[in-house]
């Protein structure tokens, strides 16, 4: 990447100076513009107006809040109408608070289980002969393709009381035939759903970052009697640092936000704030406090998705 | 490297754990019985009961044009991106333009799916089926962007640079030589573009109005209902439309990989 790009700006100056016209001009421009302004206005903008409502009063309409800004005369009144209600409000009630205490907490915890059963797997195919591993990266790849929605689904019918895995402990004896397995609407349902649905994108970094490791490091650390942990821990570990980053970033952030999981798996202690802010926004239809809690997340998050970036360009 | 116990039985235990919920979910699409944890013999009955609601057959058909559509204008737009993004290299606004390609593959849906729904009442725009569509076309256009970059970065730049240094210009150089040559991370970045909005159920909620229920939408209000084979059977379908594109695709895209790679061969040997 960085060759490239510094050679890009060379190779275009040459080919446009040759070709002198406004055409090559222009379509070099458009080339830019276009992605540009489709997501400036629809990702953007988006967020300068959920900030904006998250600052208006609620009103028992649709749209269902006080417009705060209208035409570039009221700026005045813009100003004076501004009003932090609604973050006041996601103060004093302790619920909100602990909404996104406990969706932090549960996406740490996620993230640190998807790292410790998506680590082994991951090496365990970076140490697969060459001849399978495109087979392995395929067979990881096929879940994420089919749906998130159907792959969560499918784990209310084995976690259910009356569900195949109460079946299955009763086949082996492990449980008395009337007991049931109690997880279902619990938080271990929630890390099940969650390591579940998001193994795949922690294993991919994690297993690129890992197969353009040079095996002759090690190699030279056994051959020099150093211990396989050890080697492990001082070589591999180290060398994978990026992909560990890159995957627990892209897994930690929209976890911290997951809405189907907690939802569909999830019991009604279960604090998640994606729940939160979907009940305030399609039960309560406040969409103001809706915003409002939309923009801290934000606000939380700011930091992971920066060293995500970082990462990204790094790699790229 | 030898190949040790552990690591295979650290892959087998991984994959069952992938797959084994999605094969329990095909398995009792067939079931006769209407409970999901008795197995009650093979039957079809819930395909044809599934064939028969009409509301589910609507939701997939705007489902199906919602993907079509937004994978297009994603594919075009992402592609776009990419070449922005690998050939440009520094023009202004560069860091923000990278920000807004990689932050939304990460971001919440929640935040997505409101922070758009409030751009489109703010617009005064009627929600529905555009709406979804051009919710769908931006988030899809990152993944796009994605996949055709990292195509663009290992690319042999060479022919492309023999073609505008003969006078090619470059629009024509991008149809004739480069475009060709990405052809297959396109390709994929429109199936990923294709099935993520297949699968979208947050985004699409916030984003859709009246008449435009979408498929995963309609899933999820049934499966608040409870568990039913019926959904099984639907998902049945999804999961072996989806599986299907994907091995198509793959073995379209190594069939063309081996044909480049006789044409160049062809080519030497002529050239010499």
């Amino acid at each position: 990447m960085a060759a490239s790009s510094d050679t890009a700006p060379k190779t275009n100056a040459k080919t446009t100076g040759d070709d002198g016209g406004h055409s090559a001009g222009l379509s070099r421009w458009l080339v830019v513009a276009i992605p540009y302004l489709w997501l400036a206005i629809f990702f953007v903008a988006p967020f300068l107006i959920i900030f904006k409502i998250s600052l208006s009063d609620t009103a028992i309409a649709i749209p269902p809040y006080t417009p705060v800004f209208e035409g570039f005369g009221a700026i005045g009144d813009f100003v004076s109408q501004l009003d932090f209600e609604n973050y006041v409000f996601l103060t004093d009630d302790p619920l909100y608070i602990e909404a996104y205490i406990s969706s932090l907490k549960i996406a740490l915890v996620s993230t640190v289980l998807l790292l410790i059963v998506g680590y082994p797997m991951a090496l365990a195919m970076a140490r697969a002969s060459s001849t399978i591993r495109p087979t392995l990266v395929m067979l990881v790849i096929l879940p994420f393709w089919t749906s998130f929605l159907i792959r969560v689904y499918a784990w209310i019918g084995i976690l259910k009381p009356d569900g195949l895995l109460t079946l299955l402990l009763h086949a082996i004896g492990l449980m008395g035939p009337d007991d049931q397995v109690q997880i279902f609407r619990t938080d271990t349902a929630v890390y099940i759903g969650m390591v579940y649905s998001y193994l795949p994108f922690m294993v991919l970094p994690l297993y690129s970052a890992l197969e353009k490791m040079d095996h002759s490091l090690i190699e030279a650390a056994n051959d020099l009697g150093c211990p396989p942990w050890k080697a492990f821990w001082k070589i591999t570990f180290p060398l994978s640092l990026p992909g560990v980053i890159a995957g627990s970033m892209i897994c930690f952030i929209p976890i911290t936000g997951e809405f189907v999981i907690p939802d569909l798996l999830g019991g009604a202690d279960t604090l998640m704030i994606g729940k939160t802010l979907w009940t305030e926004f399609f039960g309560n239809r406040d969409w103001p406090l809706a915003s409002a809690v939309a923009v801290v997340l934000l606000v939380l998050l700011v930091v992971p998705i920066m060293v995500f970036q970082n990462q990204q360009k790094k790699v790229a | 490297m030898k190949p040790s116990r552990f690591d295979a039985t650290v892959l087998a235990l991984c994959f069952a754990f992938l797959y084994a919920p999605i094969v329990i979910l095909i398995v009792y699409s067939f079931n006769a019985s209407r409970l999901v944890t008795v197995w009650g013999g093979f039957s079809l009955n819930w395909y044809k009961v599934m064939w028969s609601n009409q509301g589910l057959m609507d939701a997939a058909w705007i489902t199906a044009r919602v993907g079509v559509i937004s994978a297009t204008l994603g594919t075009v737009l992402g592609t776009l991106a990419a070449l922005a993004l690998v050939r440009f290299g520094r023009f202004p606004g560069r860091m923000l333009f990278s920000g807004m390609i990689y932050a939304p593959l990460v971001m919440p849906e929640v935040i997505t799916g409101l922070s758009l729904l409030l751009l489109f009442v703010a617009l005064g725009v009627d929600r529905g089926f555009w709406t979804v569509t051009i919710a769908h076309t931006t988030f899809t256009m990152c993944y796009v962007a994605i996949v055709v970059q990292s195509r663009l970065l290992t690319f042999d730049r060479s022919l492309e640079e023999a073609a505008l240094d003969l006078g090619c210009p470059p629009v024509k150089t991008f149809f004739r030589i480069t475009l060709p040559l990405i052809l297959p991370a396109v390709l994929a970045g429109w199936m990923l573009a294709f099935s993520l909005s297949l699968d979208d159920l947050v985004i699409a909620s916030f984003t859709t109005g009246p008449g435009a229920t979408t498929l995963p939408i309609k899933i999820y209000s049934q499966v608040r209902l409870g568990v039913t084979p019926e959904i099984n059977a639907i998902c049945t379908i999804l999961i072996a439309l989806v599986t299907l594109g994907v091995i198509a695709a793959s073995i379209s895209t190594k069939r063309a990989e081996l044909r480049r790679i006789r044409d160049e061969h062809l080519a030497v040997r002529n050239a010499t």
